[in-house]
């Protein structure tokens, strides 16, 4: 009786371990289901949309002008920010504000990549803490799953002009 | 009896089990717990590598110190490289938030450590690619805690946490 009930519990640990372990391989190398929050990215992604976000892209290096990423916060490792990739390595880009007359523009250094919400208005990002190392990028989101009317890849950079003419 | 193509069927299977355990089991733990890595430069002489190009440490790498992104001045840990993100460095953690520190080779001769960041230091300065290159770093990037020298066998030590008594900030955080 006991040793059955022994059994039971080592073999439910043993299962709960391997779930856990097969879990955490699956988000960390493939991806994962997100519940984006926060005005920053509309109107791409409005507030508690849900998102795929794949981690494939990030291992291979083959992030890309205009994909939207999740990001670890550069001022908190622990919450993330969702944003657009303007500049690569070694592009030019605007620091200027969207209402700023000034323009200026600097170039992004290595290993590093430039976001931007889409929108301008209600977003903290590089324009605000400069340019972000590469390796706090988390995923690249590809898929919109919820709302249900809005399903599908994401729609392009709102934008456009805030690329820089190369 | 039993027939060849059932017995290489059961085998297969056994296989598969095995894999698909011992597999993400082995990935989840190096990611999570502790893995070992070799250490390369001489960036942090005389603490690791001190007989220049010959010797190379392998050092214990702990993730799960490190799960909450807490670090202490004066310990050494791994972190992914800002200017190559394929490259992982190992440097020693000099500074923390809102600490003031004096640099050295600089832009800035005092910096005060943003929110979010730490300032690390290779213990060979002048040899060493770290914060005075590159400025503060994000604790995002922060991989491992550096605990164990872990070979060659007669270096085997811990690894102490020792904050340069002439590095110490100028000014600490108050907790």
């Amino acid at each position: 009786m006991l040793r059955s009930i022994m059994g039971k519990t080592f073999r439910l640990l043993g299962y709960t371990l391997q779930y856990g372990c097969i879990a955490h391989c699956a988000f960390e190398y493939v991806g994962g289901v997100v519940m984006c929050s926060g005005p920053s990215m509309e109107p791409t992604i409005q507030n508690c949309d849900i998102v795929f976000a794949e981690n494939l892209s990030r291992h291979f290096y083959a992030i890309q002008r205009g994909d939207v990423i999740i990001a670890k916060s550069p001022s908190d490792p622990k919450s993330n920010i969702c944003k657009r990739v303007i500049g690569l390595e070694g592009d030019k880009v605007f620091t200027h504000g969207p209402s700023g007359y000034l323009k200026s523009h600097s170039y992004v250094p290595r290993g590093h990549v430039w976001l931007e919400g889409d929108n301008l208005k209600n977003s903290t990002d590089s324009r605000y803490y400069g340019p972000i190392p590469y390796g706090l990028i988390r995923g690249r989101i590809c898929l919109k799953i919820w709302p249900l009317n809005d399903f599908g890849f994401l729609r392009d950079r709102p934008n456009g002009h805030r690329f820089p003419d190369e | 009896m039993m027939p060849p193509q059932g017995f290489g069927r059961r085998y297969m299977k056994a296989f598969l089990k095995g894999f698909f355990v011992a597999v993400p089991v082995t990935v989840t733990f190096l990611d999570q717990v502790a893995c070992v890595a070799r250490v390369e430069g001489a960036s942090m002489q005389p603490s690791l590598n001190p007989g220049g190009s010959q010797s190379s440490d392998v050092v214990l790498l702990n993730h799960w110190k490190v799960r909450n992104y807490e670090v202490q001045r004066g310990d050494i840990v791994s972190l992914i490289s800002p200017k190559n993100p394929e490259q992982k460095i190992i440097k020693r953690v000099i500074a923390l938030e809102g600490d003031i520190i004096k640099t050295i080779g600089h832009k800035n001769r005092y910096v005060k450590v943003p929110r979010g960041h730490m300032w690390v230091e290779g213990d060979h300065h002048g040899h060493s690619f770290d914060s005075n290159a590159f400025g503060p770093v994000s604790l995002g990037l922060l991989h491992a805690h550096a605990t164990h020298i872990l070979w060659p066998p007669e270096r085997w030590q811990r690894l102490e946490s020792i904050l340069p008594p002439e590095r110490a900030p100028v000014q600490m955080e108050e907790k």
